[in-house]
């Protein structure tokens, strides 16, 4: 195959790495059966790649080359530490190199859900299951992990630790759960898989709204499930993922602000993701277990079904809440709930239920809360108040367009 | 991403092993280290003289003063130091976790600080006091 000059080589790695390092990483710790010498491993496989490369040419499946050598690197590692270490069980435990010491390249794909299990096993606290997962699977580093869940780095890194040092300890087995224990295990799949598309979606901080190359990769994730397992909660979620990233395009100015649901250029949603979403959403309400992700995702098709902002059917979203509520009770479905009550009834009912809510410890951190409750009293002329919602909002807010966003609105009011 | 790792050693530990046993962990830091290097992991690293040959400089009333020490009575002493690149904190503690130096005391790792923004905001000062 060797079409690429050798001077072409390091920019193909590096678009290699970036398209493939996870695949290849689930592989190795399916080979290896450790994080760690797994990931040394496969640095160590593109660092050959570069000095072997330009002088061989590029092999014809470079993916499998990469693993092959990877695993063949990480092995010769465990030799090296072995002859420094004062016992030989690390050699005894060497993984067997098998009879060509060449990897098959089918079943990619199944490692990554492998992996994805294995991340969030029951074995494991949820919260370090999403840790794992966003670091293992898709790639995300311990800082920008921590940031995410407001977290210390420090205490980040050491759930990640633990976390792996239990799927190490307790021997639990690299695989797919069995059928029968599918259903329990995917729950907390769902959960983590959504949490990824929505780092992506609305990265909770930085100078840039979304990542689409992480809520693609959650998207993805959906669809690898949904095959998988075809849950009505599966379809719900996947579901959800696609109707969000219709209006991605939308969601940003071209100068990087947010631009609210009310206001976005509705000929910009992706039509084709939206007909996925819908039908999808059908499918799950015509199941017998309508689940949260399926009632968010039904919320977003009534959005979506909206030519205009005015057509929305905000007494339709108001009953869907609702039950949201009822089967997923949490602060943040409270304060939408409180804004699907002011766009049906008016701002001043939806302020009441916002205040109800603020007087709450767990709301009074939360800069969106803050942001509702300004927004509905600007709608009520009442501007001294909005200003000073506004600006506690300003104080809690993690993330730079959300921010512009917010100073905007403040220099609107104050002209 | 940059993290600087201190590395402490047990003295009193180390003061009962044979010189054979000290020169075998000594060559297992230092081919542990060429690793790192080869791995591009290295950004730098010392190591340090004992306690006793420090100096401490501080202004007292304007002026400043020079004293020995501090001659702090711990049974761990700060060793050395290396700077490591890696992805992230977890990368950084997995390289640091292979540390052979491990077995002679603990490891502190502390990532380096992003001070771009503290550089421009302090150039900009500066540039406007001229």
């Amino acid at each position: 195959m060797a079409s690429i000059a050798p001077g072409g080589i390091p920019d193909f790695l590096d678009s290699l790495f970036r398209s493939e390092s996870r695949r290849i990483l689930a592989s190795l710790i399916r080979l290896l059966g450790d994080f760690d010498l797994a990931e040394d491993g496969m640095h160590d496989a593109f660092a050959a790649a570069l000095e072997a490369w330009p002088r061989d040419g590029v092999p014809d499946h470079p993916r499998a080359w990469l693993v092959s050598t990877g695993r063949f690197k990480a092995i010769d590692r465990l030799r090296r530490s072995a002859r420094f270490s004062t016992s030989l069980e690390t050699l005894a435990e060497l993984p067997d190199e098998g009879p060509s010491g060449w990897v098959e390249e089918e079943g990619v794909e199944d490692d990554r859900l492998r992996l994805i299990f294995t991340c969030c096993h029951p074995a494991l606290p949820l919260e370090a299951c999403t840790a794992l997962t966003l670091r293992e699977v898709c790639g995300l580093t311990t800082e920008a992990i921590a940031r995410a869940f407001l977290t210390a780095p420090s205490t980040l890194a050491q759930r990640i630790v633990r976390a792996k040092a239990k799927l190490r300890d307790a021997g639990i087995p690299f695989e797919i759960p069995a059928r029968a224990d599918l259903p329990g295990r995917l729950e907390a799949v769902l959960k983590v898989v959504y949490l990824v598309f929505n780092e992506g979606y609305s990265a909770s901080s930085g100078e840039a709204l979304t990542r689409p190359d992480l809520s693609g990769e959650a998207i993805r994730l959906g669809r690898l499930l949904l095959e998988l397992l075809p849950d009505p909660e599966v379809k719900g979620l996947l579901a959800l993922m696609l109707l969000q990233e219709s209006r991605r395009a939308a969601r940003v100015s071209p100068e990087g602000d947010l631009v609210l649901l009310e206001d976005q250029d509705r000929s910009r949603w992706d039509r084709a993701l939206m007909a996925e979403g819908k039908a999808l959403v059908d499918q799950a309400l015509a199941s017998r277990r309508v689940g949260a992700y399926t009632l968010q995702a039904a919320i977003a098709a009534v959005h979506a079904e909206a030519a205009e902002a005015p057509a929305t059917d905000w007494g339709r979203i108001l009953g869907l809440y609702t039950l949201l509520a009822r089967v997923a009770p949490s602060p943040v479905v409270e304060l939408n709930r409180a804004v699907a009550v002011a766009m049906r009834d008016g701002p001043q009912a939806g302020l009441d239920l916002t205040d109800a809510l603020l007087a709450r410890r767990d709301m009074a951190e939360y800069h969106l809360a803050h942001a509702v409750r300004a927004d509905l009293c600007r709608r009520l002329g009442r501007t001294e108040e909005a200003l000073v919602s506004y600006r506690q909002a300003l104080g809690l807010v993690q993330q730079g367009p959300e921010r512009r966003f917010l100073e905007r609105r403040v220099a609107e009011l104050q002209t | 991403m940059k993290y600087i790792c201190f590395g402490y050693l047990d003295v009193q530990q180390w003061a009962t092993l044979s010189q054979d046993k000290q020169n075998a962990m000594i060559d297992a830091c230092f081919a542990y280290d060429e690793g790192l290097k080869k791995d591009g992991h290295w950004a730098g690293g010392e190591g340090l003289q004992g306690p006793d040959t420090a100096v401490m400089v501080r202004l007292e009333q304007g002026k400043v003063s020079v004293t020995d020490g501090p001659y702090a009575e711990t049974k761990e002493l700060l060793g050395g130091l290396l700077i490591l690149e890696a992805r992230d904190l977890n990368h950084a503690i997995h390289l640091i976790s292979n540390h052979p130096g491990l077995k002679m005391g603990p490891w502190e790792i502390r990532p380096a600080a992003d001070l771009d923004q503290m550089i421009r905001d302090s150039e900009r000062r500066r540039s406007v006091s001229k």
